[in-house]
């Protein structure tokens, strides 16, 4: 199973453009696992440093998770203003929070227009965008969250800090 | 794991209840395609489980003209209850009596286990089977597959 949709720049990309390993998630702020998960990402980043880039793409299963997609799309508004990355970690750390009154707080921290987020939301600006990405992951085969990528390559087993290490390096070692 | 039919192969009809009072059979969908998606039991514990997955893609299916049908031998009662909780959009029949018989005449019944195999399938428009898909039990086969074979159907 591989990943359809290429990383362009176009995607949120953390890490170093030229690393010799690429791991994507799709994720969905709501999901329990996704957020077990975020702690994991961090500490594998900070194992690999220049090594690695890591991108995250938008998976909100919103049948289930009632507040997947606003928190999708808050974390894209904040994208827009180049706020990404600090709205995706607000969000995973406030995971039992998420909705409105979460989303005004975080974006006051960071700076952004209360008035430009309620405008987005309502007119669901970020939604088509949000949309896509879980359309590409579908079509890649994603199929539950979080699902990770490496180098493209489906991970399908556990993503335990040890076990998504052990993958990551033998990637990087080939 | 089993073997299923294959494409090419009529798909054997069916009659289920769908709802406690109400059966489908699948020549009533004659005309268009059906995505019928076997999986082994209501209640899966993870998040984004294959049901819960397919319900947030329907409107893709729905794009190529194609119904989904989830199938379990779990009960008319429990289906009810399950799609109730999941917030479901699609039906779910009930292979329950006699047990997994549909299931057998598919070939993706598990009978050590006594429910259904993860197996997919793709009937077109004139109820022949055009692709079909079984995954290891403990696997969720995703979306990407039915999309690709719903895409490969002839207009």
């Amino acid at each position: 199973m591989s990943l359809r949709v290429p990383v362009t720049d176009q995607d949120h990309i953390q890490g170093n453009p030229n690393a010799k390993c690429t791991l994507v998630e799709y994720g969905d702020y709501e999901c329990p696992h996704c957020g077990h998960a975020h702690p994991i990402v961090k500490r594998i980043q900070k194992h690999f440093g220049k090594k690695l880039r890591f991108v995250f793409r938008n998976f909100p299963l919103a049948q289930m998770h009632p507040h997947a997609e606003s928190a999708a799309e808050t974390a894209e508004f904040a994208g827009a203003h180049g706020k990404f990355w600090e709205m995706h970690d607000g969000l995973f750390e406030n995971q039992q929070e998420l909705g409105g009154s979460l989303y005004l707080k975080l974006a006051g921290q960071l700076k952004l227009s209360p008035e430009k987020w309620r405008t987005a939301m309502d007119s669901r600006e970020f939604l088509p965008r949000v949309k896509d990405d879980f359309t590409g992951g579908v079509r890649s085969g994603v199929n539950g969250t979080p699902t990770f990528f490496i180098n493209g390559k489906r991970h399908d087993a556990s993503f335990e800090y040890e076990d998504l290490l052990a993958a990551i390096d033998s990637t990087i070692k080939s | 794991m089993s073997t299923i039919l294959s494409a090419g192969t009529p798909a054997p009809d069916f009659s289920l209840h769908v709802t406690p009072d109400q059966k489908l059979s699948l020549k009533e969908l004659r005309g268009r395609p059906v995505v019928l998606a076997f999986y082994p039991a209501d209640w899966s514990p993870v998040c984004g489980d294959q049901m819960a997955l397919y319900n947030e893609i329907l409107s893709e299916f729905h794009k190529s003209g194609a119904e989904l049908l989830g199938i379990s031998v779990d009960g008319s009662w429990c289906h009810e209850a399950f799609a109730k909780d999941r917030r479901l959009h699609f039906p779910l029949l009930a292979d329950f009596e006699p047990k997994g018989a549909v299931a057998k005449a598919y070939g993706a019944y598990r009978q050590e286990d006594g429910y259904c195999e993860r197996a997919l399938f793709v009937i077109d428009k004139n109820g022949v089977i055009a692709w079909s898909y079984i995954s290891p039990v403990a696997v969720n086969p995703g979306a990407d597959g039915i999309l690709d074979a719903l895409e490969s159907l002839p207009k």
